[in-house]
């Protein structure tokens, strides 16, 4: 019994992708058999391909890339400059400190405004699940719709407001667009979950005299490990690899390191520094890459639970 | 036991005394004013964001917005000139093209790769994981890696001409006419990974007895897969197909990283086209009229699938 | 003296639908009182109205001799047990006992004196470093019931906190509540939808349906009396016999006649009336399968009727059969060392002292 709490309902069906084979039985090696994997492993090719170029070309000197060496081929002599160079030395305009200051300024963004939104989003979904005030289902109706709508339809009025506001380009900004953003996906994780839960445990924690915060904080929130789990593979690559409001938002001081990496290199003036330009790419990608890695199993739930809200 | 009762009842005694009387209904409770302060975010975003800032592009979509807010109100004229720029033309042309191929061809691939996935095959999550490992990147950093393959003097095609195939041509994105193509291929390889994950995950949910029958009853695999898996998927095939459409109406970032709309305007999109307006461009009233109309096949396709909710239970309703 | 729970009028409705109309309930102190009724009686509503877990739209709820209607749950003087016990998962026994007291802010010793006073008396000490998934099902429940005992409560709600249990664990639980009652002499208000459970526990049984008290009685006199025929239909299994009739004066005999639809005649010598139906009265006549006898010929009953054998049902201490009697089906039940046969025709009779008679238009016991 307890171990469903554990084991929340909202996840569980999608870790079927996880589980073998059912199609029908295949016997030996048949035509079709060869078919089968040739089929595959020409798809897992071209999954990998950018992957290995992007790499070789980074390690690769300039003037081999220019002479028309082979786009595919391993590097006639390794250099790791190009690494360095997107890393602390690459131009943006007349800004040359490489990607340094993006990096910095993307894990502060994607720390806080991770924290911010799973905080606000388990609150709401909490609150759906267990206190539902008047017209709190309307609200989040409307929240659900938010889902759906392009982001440009509301990023003016957003500007206009936030320049009203006088924080138009600050730190804040960026936090509150992405946790605005986030909310609605979030929300419905989270409300999913809490709605999965027995609701006999929110009324043990009323009769014990558990109040609002008492009953989410002390019972609610711990019993959401594995959803907050889901919720932070979830937001740290999203917001990581936003580009959109990281353009609009962030302002120069805080811009994050995928405009900053599109920045360096569309940079017309000079020479085109393809391997700097891969090596910079494949620093942006490294932190998502090493979630994907390392969260496993779990960065798939994250990914169908995010298709939740179809 | 006596000595127990009496001291529950001298308990109970004092208790009625120090307690107080909850006679009359509380005018709020506080857990309820708790409840709404922890979801002011939620309220605001919901009404603040969503509603208000939607009205108030709709609003600013009337006037004639230069780079600041005006309230000059201009009628409908920004929606004519936005129906008579080539630029949005265009972009509502690649808009369909695009989103078309993408969503198609990421679901073909995705359930394709799904069922090949599905045949007992070896290394199986070694394969799941280079599938999917391109939805891990971001956009521009998949539109930046396939610009360089895709760049015409020392990528593919020049690699492919140095192993002696000299006529072999396949860089799209300087070509005007192919250009959107080569914006394809890469928000393809960004995700069918993630179409092939739900269409494996609803292929695993179906009951394994269907295989027996179906061997059972002589049916070849492939037609068992189409006819009878297939449509048993539904949902996860809903889904999966709901998350590209969303992605669909987003696309500004792989644009910006691959051709930035070039060559000239040929890779233009509605998306592209409403932030160039409010920023570089200085048209908000003209960029707002295109944001309205990417509101369009939005609430047209939501008000669809509620409409279509609302049968199934109206009937669900009668059949019972 | 004083009642410990005392509903006036309360009345609940969820949108359109009435839940609970204008009911009314008295519980004396220490009493064990059993809420039964079908799912969707409005049972587990009264309790949770109880409780304070839900707001009430009309009424009056006083619990231990104070108006605690707009209470929160905290402030009533309850403890409730839940069908999944509802133990906090993270929190070690010892934090689940004591987590009302910390929301309380009561000192450390005296949270300690208490879970300490608790799980003496629930004999769960060697528990209390464990998890709730470390526990077997008998153990989580007495922890449930050790999180009401440390808050000091008068009155122990209990919603059908045996239902997600196999048949076995069940029965040995509920003689452990009975027990724990037996100790404690706090008022109980429990919940459930199982009948066995009502009949051992209760000191008395409010039968519900459709949000109304039908019956409000001891176990025995619920069983042996029921006030109508929803009650006597509702309450024992196999379930009570009825025969369609109507109430016949004879001249020159006393007691009222039984007569079924197709004219048997069954004498209702010594049935104790409330007062003297009239004659014609269309009426129900029921009977337990157990109150059914083969005949006996040193001993004759009231009433007897010989009958062909249907089906035959041996259920290991007894034996159901069907017949019929008068053109309706009935049951009785008869000893597993009676062979008897389909297609066997016996006699067998009854004595209408332990009948019960029905209005058959207010169904009203008559």
């Amino acid at each position: 019994m307890t171990q469903t709490i554990v084991q929340p309902e909202a996840t569980a069906p999608l870790d079927r992708v996880l589980s073998g084979p059912r199609g029908p039985r295949k016997q030996q090696i048949t035509m079709a058999r060869i078919g089968i994997y040739g089929f595959l492993i020409i798809a897992a090719l071209f999954f990998l391909t950018p992957l290995w170029v992007m790499l070789v070309t980074s390690l690769k000197t300039l003037p081999e890339i220019r002479e028309g060496g082979n786009l595919f081929y391993w590097p006639r002599e390794i250099t790791f400059e190009p690494w360095v160079q997107a890393w602390s030395s690459a131009c943006t305009g007349r800004d040359c400190r490489g990607l340094q200051p993006g990096f910095i300024n993307s894990v502060k963004i994607t720390a806080v405004a991770t924290v911010v939104s799973i905080l606000i989003a388990a609150i709401n979904g909490y609150a759906l699940s267990f206190w539902r005030y008047r017209y709190a289902n309307l609200v989040f109706g409307i929240l659900v719709f938010g889902a759906f709508v392009p982001y440009q339809v509301v990023i003016y009025p957003l500007v206009v407001a936030m320049r009203e506001m006088g924080i138009f380009g600050t730190f804040p900004s960026i936090v509150i667009v992405h946790t605005i953003f986030g909310m609605p996906i979030l929300t419905l994780l989270y409300r999913n979950f809490f709605s999965s839960l027995p609701p006999e445990l929110f009324k043990a924690g009323r009769v014990d005299g558990a109040g609002f915060w008492q009953i989410f904080f002390r019972i609610m929130v711990p019993m959401a490990v594995p959803i907050t789990v889901v919720a932070v593979i979830l937001q740290l690559t999203g917001i990581w690899n936003d580009f959109l409001f990281g353009t609009i938002f962030a302002g120069r001081a805080h811009m994050p390191m995928t405009v900053q990496l599109n920045n360096i290199v569309q940079t017309t003036t000079g020479i085109r520094e393809y391997n700097v330009h891969m090596a910079a790419t494949m620093l942006t990608a490294a932190v998502p890459l090493a979630v994907y890695f390392i969260s496993g199993k779990w960065f798939v739930r994250g990914i169908a639970a995010g298709a939740v809200k179809g | 036991m006596a000595q127990s009762a009496s001291a529950v009842a001298a308990r109970r005694e004092t208790n009625a005394t120090r307690r107080p009387e909850y006679g009359r209904r509380p005018r709020f409770r506080l857990s309820t004013l708790m409840s709404i302060i922890g979801t002011t975010p939620m309220i605001v975003t919901a009404i603040g964001v969503f509603v208000i800032c939607i009205i108030y592009s709709g609003v600013l979509s009337f006037t004639d917005s230069r780079m600041l807010p005006s309230y000059n109100f201009v009628g409908l004229a920004q929606y004519e000139r936005l129906w008579n720029t080539s630029r949005w033309l265009i972009s509502v042309n690649n808009i369909w093209l695009f989103g078309l191929l993408s969503v198609g061809l990421s679901m073909v691939f995705g359930f394709l790769l799904a069922v090949f996935m599905d045949q007992k095959i070896r290394h199986e999550s070694l394969l799941r994981s280079i599938f999917l490992y391109p939805f891990a990147m971001s956009l521009v950093v998949t539109g930046l890696a396939w610009r360089w393959m895709l760049d015409p003097g020392l990528g593919i095609q020049s690699a492919v001409q140095g192993w002696g195939f000299e006529n072999f041509r396949f860089a799209p994105l300087v070509n005007a006419n192919t250009a959107i193509y080569g914006l394809i291929v890469g928000s393809i390889w960004n995700s069918v990974g993630v179409t092939m994950a739900i269409m494996l995950a609803g292929l695993r949910g179906i009951d394994g007895e269907i295989w027996k029958a179906a061997r059972v009853d002589g049916i070849p695999a492939w037609r068992t897969y189409i006819f009878i898996v297939l449509p048993m998927m539904k949902g996860a095939v809903f889904t999966a197909f709901v998350l590209q459409c969303v992605g669909m109406v987003r696309v500004y970032d792989i644009v910006i990283a691959m051709t930035q709309g070039g060559p000239g305007i040929a890779t233009q999109m509605p998306a592209v086209f409403v932030i160039e307006h409010i920023t570089d461009r200085l048209n908000v009233g003209l960029g707002m009229a295109a944001a309205m109309m990417m509101l369009v096949p939005v609430v047209f396709l939501l008000s669809l699938l509620a409409f279509v909710q609302w049968r199934g239970r109206v009937a669900k309703e009668k059949a019972l | 003296m004083q009642t410990s729970v005392s509903i006036r009028d309360l009345s609940l409705s969820f949108g359109n639908t009435r839940i609970l109309d204008k009911l009314n309930l008295d519980i004396e102190q220490g009493e064990f009182i059993v809420l039964l009724g079908p799912s969707g009686c409005g049972k587990s509503t009264l309790l949770n109205c109880i409780a304070g877990l839900l707001d009430i739209d009309d009424g009056e709820i006083h619990i231990s001799g104070r108006n605690v209607t707009w209470a929160e749950p905290k402030d009533r003087g309850i403890g409730m047990v839940f069908q999944s016990y509802a133990l906090y998962p993270q929190m070690t026994v010892e934090k689940n006992l004591s987590f009302g007291l910390r929301v309380a802010g009561f000192g450390k010793a005296e949270i300690q004196e208490r879970v300490q006073r608790a799980s003496e008396i629930l004999q769960i000490q060697p528990l209390l470093k464990r998890k709730p998934v470390e526990l077997s099902g008998g153990q989580r429940q007495r922890v449930a019931i050790g999180r009401a005992l440390v808050r000091d409560v008068d009155v122990f709600l209990f919603d059908e906190p045996l239902s997600n249990l196999d048949a076995k664990l069940r029965s040995d639980l509920r003689v452990e509540i009975k027990r724990l009652h037996r100790k404690l002499k706090n008022t109980m208000v429990y919940v459930t939808h199982d009948q066995i459970e009502a009949l051992t526990l209760a000191n008395r049984i409010a039968i519900m349906k459709e949000g109304e008290i039908q019956q409000l009685a001891n176990p025995h006199t619920i069983y042996h009396k029921p006030v109508n025929l929803y009650v006597a239909g509702f309450i024992g299994s196999p379930s009570m016999n009825f025969l369609q009739g109507a109430i016949q004066h004879e001249s020159g005999a006393n007691d009222p006649l039984f007569v079924t639809d197709s004219g048997l005649r069954i004498p209702l010598a010594g049935y104790p009336f409330a007062e003297a139906p009239d004659a014609g009265l269309p009426a129900v006549l029921g009977v337990r399968p157990e109150h059914i006898n083969i005949a006996d010929d040193n001993r004759p009953l009231p009433f007897q009727q010989q009958v062909e054998i249907d089906i035959v049902e041996p259920m290991g201490s007894e034996t159901l059969v069907w017949t019929q009697i008068a053109g309706q089906t009935i049951t009785f039940s008869c000893d597993s060392d009676v062979l008897v046969e389909p297609g066997q025709t016996v006699t067998i009779g009854f004595d209408p002292v332990r009948a019960s008679v029905f209005d058959r238009e207010s169904t009203l016991r008559l």
